[in-house]
């Protein structure tokens, strides 16, 4: 088994009379990156915020690299980077003078322009930050977190407000960290940034652990029933079995997610036998989407 | 690194920053000359009647009267809104997240105040020299002097640091800054002599910091025949000062309210 970074145990956090976490255990092991994923108002600051040491529980316990994160101490602090989830730089110091004025805090540094180069901001190297769009602020942020050479790197919906092409970049940056051998404890609301950042996810809804797995096999999604769908033209035969025909005019099929290689040769042959085309195609398995959103379905639309 | 090194690099980012800043570095320090002209223009063409019995140009008063407000304006008002702000920026939460430790960035910004009063201060003498004919004292007034603007600033920069704890967040900074000294100043001799002032002026007055650095200013500055020179003074704003470290220690916070 490998060393486990994080342990956490049947944590809680109350604010007055509410409680935003309710109890929730789990473990982060050296070299993976691991996905808190849940609505907003799930709990997921709460939790992340206790594990970099801003918050107390209210019970249970939570270990980061074997210290009491409460205990604040400076030891533990040096061996890990935060990219809070909202946070400022000066804004009239350049990236570079930002990522060494925090490098200068830590024991162990990585290069500036290193670090600069991973978050591929090298082009801006000498620019202040009050010049730098949201995106580029976001991710000086992860190279301030990289700057002090952390074992473990907290990233707290660190692709909040990107737009599409800046979230994809901001995605390579994290393989980079993987690639450089960083444990990484990433929260997110984005199913799609869990599934492909993440080797191991929870989903967290009210406060509560909902389903934890891989996120391809996230709450049996691996065992739900696959999905094929097409259109036909209107002179042609209908095929036997169970088919829906939906609202669009189009045709749809449910089966087993074991039986999906025979009901697709199933189908197709019938079609050929009968020179009838299938047109849009499609074969779905459930994505991480359609699991969330049951999962944590009392809770969306909040 | 220890805990001087650390200050001390800090220090230099603080600075950095600060020049980068030129409308908010100019204002900052034209802010007090601009008070010592304006009410040496409308105030300062008559004399002070000292307790004494001795007659006191008030052009020359103001000098030593804006260099405490220069202190003041540099040490506590500025120092509390800049902090508020990055706190509400989250530039103190991020900081607090990192090995750094939390006194050594906030000694950083009250050295950083200190540098800039001493300049403002500097600012404020050459100008009353050059154009009020306030002399810069010389030897043990000089010495005094030093030690008043010096014990006077961090004594502010204090107060300043234990008055952010209060504040809930940006918004409402310079309006709880203001509160708390605008009254003092008015009541303590730095913008309008206090020498004819009725008791009650006198009595509060004495209780707060701004009044005992006034006339800690005046003593060593300009010294006998005119002013005593009065280590008490300087001790009561000192006791301030400990009063704002202590109250900042405990309470001072490295994340807005709401």
């Amino acid at each position: 088994m490998r060393e486990r970074v994080i342990e956490v145990s049947d944590l809680r956090k109350s604010y007055g009379d509410v409680e935003a976490v309710r109890g929730i255990s789990f473990h982060v092991e050296r070299g993976e990156v691991f996905a808190m994923l849940g609505p907003n108002g799930a709990g997921k600051t709460t939790t992340t915020e206790i594990l970099e040491g801003y918050r107390v529980p209210s019970g249970g316990s939570a270990s980061v690299l074997g210290h009491d994160p409460a205990r604040r101490e400076r030891s533990l602090k040096e061996r890990m980077g935060i990219v809070l989830q909202s946070t400022g730089i000066d804004p009239f110091l350049t990236v570079a003078e930002s990522i060494e004025m925090y490098a200068g805090y830590y024991p162990s540094r990585r290069p500036t322009d290193e670090v600069i180069d991973v978050v591929g901001l090298s082009e801006k190297r000498d620019t202040r930050v009050n010049k730098l769009s949201g995106g580029q602020q976001r991710r000086l942020d992860v190279a301030i977190a990289l700057a002090g050479d952390p074992e473990l790197l907290f990233l707290d919906e660190p692709t909040t407000g990107f737009d599409p092409s800046a979230r994809r970049n901001a995605w390579e940056v994290v393989k980079n960290l993987i690639a450089i051998g960083k444990t990484v404890f990433l929260t997110t609301h984005f199913m799609d940034e869990a599934q492909y950042l993440a080797d191991r996810v929870i989903v967290i809804a009210n406060g509560l652990i909902v389903a934890e797995g891989p996120p391809a096999s996230l709450a049996g999604r691996d065992q739900m029933r696959t999905r094929i769908r097409f259109r036909l033209p209107e002179t042609a035969p209908h095929p036997d079995g169970p088919v829906r025909r939906l609202a669009d005019g189009s045709l749809e099929i449910d089966v087993d997610a074991t039986d999906t290689t025979k009901a697709v040769h199933d189908l197709t042959g019938w079609a050929l036998d009968r020179g009838v085309v299938l047109e849009s195609l499609e074969i779905t398995q459930p994505s991480l989407e359609d699991v969330y959103l049951q999962l944590t379905g009392a809770e969306v639309g909040m | 690194m220890n805990d001087v090194a650390l200050t001390a690099r800090q220090v230099r980012y603080t600075n950095t920053a600060f020049w980068r800043n030129p409308q908010a570095a100019f204002f900052t320090f034209a802010f007090p000359l601009m008070f010592l002209v304006i009410f040496t223009a409308l105030l300062g063409k008559g004399t002070v009647t000292l307790d004494s019995g001795l007659e006191f140009n008030q052009s020359t008063y103001y000098v030593a009267s804006m260099s405490a407000f220069a202190i003041i304006t540099a040490c506590y008002t500025n120092l509390a809104i800049s902090v508020t702000f990055q706190r509400d920026a989250g530039i103190l939460k991020r900081t607090r997240g990192t090995p750094l430790p939390g006194y050594d960035y906030l000694a950083a910004r009250v050295t950083h105040a200190i540098l800039i009063a001493l300049i403002l201060v500097a600012i404020c003498s050459a100008f009353g020299a050059i154009f009020y004919g306030a002399d810069i004292p010389t030897g043990v007034a000089l010495m005094q002097t030093v030690a008043v603007v010096l014990i006077g600033a961090g004594s502010f920069a204090a107060l300043g640091l234990a008055i952010t704890a209060l504040i809930p967040n940006a918004e409402a900074a310079p309006a709880e800054v203001n509160a708390t000294i605008l009254p003092l100043l008015f009541i303590s001799g730095v913008f309008i002599p206090v020498e004819n002032a009725p008791k009650w002026v006198d009595v509060v007055g004495k209780i707060f910091p701004v009044r005992h650095l006034v006339e800690a200013y005046l003593g060593a500055y300009y010294g006998q025949p005119l002013f005593d020179f009065s280590w008490r003074d300087v001790g009561v704003v000192a006791l301030w000062g400990v009063a704002g470290i202590v109250f900042a220690a405990r309470r001072f916070s490295w994340e807005p309210r709401r």
